[in-house]
């Protein structure tokens, strides 16, 4: 017995220091990717460059590239990331079900519907798009997950995943429906304007957006960290949670809920770059394991690298335009995915 | 996937039965309905004593008949294409476009707009299948890559990646080219172009593949219970994963290059009938060939006589009808549990 358990042990430190090195590995991958990211673009510096700028000394010019028009992009994708994914972990857990996605919740549905109508009513070109845009489209997402709460409110009672998907399904594809029937009638410059906030781009940067999301993202994060033993829990399914004394209804809603928030507050800047919310939970589980106090970070830290590196693809590849965020994210995410799929056992041997 | 012990609410041989009257009586009901009003009796005299120089009979028997037709025939291919998807991967949430059939053929006629617009409409057809079969193959090819046991998992999350990677290709074809809008234009579906000849291709295949899908029902039962509950039944389910693949490539491929990704019935129409008829895919899957073959008649009328004579795009409109309806179906099952 106790050789066992010191092999176990063993596995179990060495699991740990594996996943420490993981998170290692992402933070850094992290700030190396913003560093490039800061130096290329438009208006290319080199990497002393940008060094030069950060510590004091550059041009009023270069100061204005990097710091007015970079750097609130670069934060603004990093955190949509954190946002998105962490929501499709959330949604993840709490249906069990692998292909929930912020989608499921009606909120890039609902915001989407709310885009177009504005488009058709106002146009893409006024100035002022930049700041009511993520307004309607916050008013839409919040809109659409309302909805589908009050469609599956019960007086009591646990309410049961396959319910909140079902829900979820019919409701995305009735205002899909009716975002289509719109979309028919729009003209080629507002549908490439709407097609492109739907695949998802982080457009009209600034650090206005960056302090309006800031304290929400860093709030709702924080608190869904210290729910990590709760999704543990939730994911081994209603009668055992019950067992283990967790308060279901009570936990269900409040994690539903932080999912619409995040989702909602990041949907309305960056368009529904869903894709980040399927799969980053997928490619944190398949490098860490379902573990969600390890699982949860490496999945915030994926997203937001993924976003971040696909914004600053899809900011170099076609100059001076760029290519939609989210077309690059699907791009990039998912071979990654397929070849974690193909490649790796360990998902399985942890499983 | 939750399986409810449930006897089921409506047996399947009323279904079966009550929805084929129901289709044909619909079918002569849409004949009738367009842009010209046809007579009841004009629609009879076309079927038995046919008139060449009558024009009113011509655009029966040429134009609204096949169009019926293949309304009816995709829409019970798309319903049983998605009842053996939710019951090989266990998961509720799947329909044929899991498969990467739908983005597939997407991602195909986005080149095609793009760079060999002028291969007509044959052309276009040709180039949806091949898509289908494209992203199915991808799907399947990257699930079969490695031995395991959660094949259906694997399957759904491959399905998943691939369909998201092919549908950004594809937008990312329709920005740089500017083609987004006709892409748009074939994804939301329509039969308006449905003619004879085409008809005569996707009806035996389609009947076909329909066989095979209720032969498999019992198959696809057992395998709904898990793998290795299925396995230790002495099911051989990679014989069985292979032959569903097949019967829905070639019931979505076929209905997704005639008609276009009209989403949502392959999604929704399971779920009708697994609330009527339970969860025994022997039932499940006749039930929803009927099923669908009614929503598409139906939402093909309510694409033409809605604003005539322009017509609403296909997939709204199967939407706009099933959405409610599923919904409610849903709230009453769980009031009733």
């Amino acid at each position: 017995m106790s050789g066992q358990s010191k092999i176990i042990y063993s596995y179990h430190r060495r699991k740990t220091y594996q996943n420490r090195g993981i998170i290692a590995a992402l933070a850094g991958a992290l700030v190396l990717a913003a560093l490039i990211s800061l130096s290329v673009g438009y208006s290319s510096l080199t990497f002393a460059d940008v060094i030069r700028i950060i510590t004091g000394s550059g041009s009023d010019n270069e100061i204005l590239v990097l710091f007015s028009f970079r750097l609130p992009r670069i934060v603004l994708s990093i955190m949509v990331g954190m946002g998105l994914s962490a929501a499709g972990c959330l949604l993840q857990g709490v249906t069990g079900n692998a292909l929930a996605d912020t989608g499921i919740l009606g909120i890039n549905a609902g915001a989407g519907l709310t885009v177009v109508l504005y488009v058709l009513f106002f146009g893409t070109g006024s100035m002022l798009a930049v700041f009511t845009l993520p307004v309607a489209a916050l008013t839409g997402a919040l809109g659409a997950a309302l909805l589908i709460y009050l469609l599956i409110r019960k007086k009591t009672g646990v309410i049961s995943p396959f319910s909140i998907i079902m829900t979820g399904i019919a409701v995305q594809a009735g205002l899909s429906a009716l975002m289509t029937l719109l979309v028919v009638k729009l003209d080629d410059t507002q549908y490439a304007f709407v097609s492109s906030w739907q695949v998802g781009s982080i457009w009209g940067a600034n650090w206005h957006f960056v302090l309006a999301l800031m304290p929400w993202l860093c709030i709702l994060l924080a608190v869904i960290m210290s729910k990590v033993r709760v999704l543990d829990v939730l994911v081994l399914g209603k009668e055992t949670a019950t067992a283990l004394g967790v308060k279901i209804q009570n936990e269900q809603k409040n994690l539903l809920f932080f999912a619409v928030a995040l989702a909602g507050t990041c949907v309305s800047v960056s368009g529904s770059i869903s894709f980040v919310g399927l799969m980053a939970p997928h490619i944190a589980r398949r490098l860490v394991g379902p573990r969600h106090h390890v699982m949860l970070p490496v999945c915030i830290m994926t997203g937001a690298l993924l976003v971040l590196v696909s914004d600053t693809i899809a900011r170099v590849i076609i100059q001076p335009s760029s290519l939609p965020t989210g077309v690059v994210v699907s791009i990039i995410g998912a071979p990654y995915l397929i070849y974690l799929l193909t490649a790796q056992q360990k998902y399985h041997e942890r499983n | 996937m939750k399986i409810r012990q449930k006897k089921s609410l409506v047996p399947l041989n009323l279904i079966v039965t009550a929805g084929l009257a129901v289709l044909i009586v619909m079918m002569c009901f849409s004949i009738t309905q367009g842009a010209a009003d046809i007579p009841l009796k004009t629609v009879r005299e076309a079927f038995l004593s046919f008139d060449s120089a009558d024009s009113y009979h011509l655009m029966i028997i040429d134009l609204r008949l096949p169009r019926v037709l293949t309304s009816a025939f995709v829409g019970a291919a798309l319903g049983v294409a998605g009842a053996i998807m939710q019951g090989i991967t266990r998961n509720p949430m799947a329909d044929s476009g899991i498969l990467g059939i739908n983005s597939g053929a997407g991602f195909a006629v986005a080149l095609y707009f793009a760079f060999m617009p002028n291969l007509g409409y044959g052309g276009l057809i040709f180039c949806a299948f091949i898509g289908a079969a494209f992203g199915a193959l991808l799907v399947f090819g990257i699930t079969a890559a490695k031995r395991g046991n959660d094949t259906s998992m694997r399957l759904v999350l491959a399905g998943a990646a691939v369909s998201a990677l092919l549908t950004a290709l594809s937008q990312g074809i329709g920005l740089s080219f500017q083609v987004g809008v006709d892409v748009l234009f074939w994804t939301v579906g329509g039969v308006a172009n449905a003619a004879w000849k085409q008809l005569s291709i996707i009806a035996p295949v389609i009947t076909a593949a329909l066989i095979g899908g209720i032969l498999l029902g019992p198959s696809v039962s057992i395998l709904n219970m898990g793998e290795d509950v299925a396995k230790g039944l002495g099911l051989k389910t990679g014989a069985v994963q292979g032959l569903c693949t097949v019967c829905v490539l070639a019931l979505a491929g076929t209905s997704v290059a005639a008609v276009g990704a009209v989403a949502f019935v392959g999604l929704i129409i399971p779920h009708v009938s697994r609330f009527l008829v339970g969860v025994d895919y022997q039932k499940m899957i006749p039930a929803s060939a009927v099923l669908g073959a009614i929503l598409l008649v139906l939402a093909d009328l309510g694409a033409r006589v809605v604003s005539p004579p322009f017509e609403v795009p296909l997939g709204v409109i199967t939407a706009l009808i099933g959405v409610p309806f599923f919904l409610h179906l849903s709230r009453n099952e769980r009031s009733g549990r």
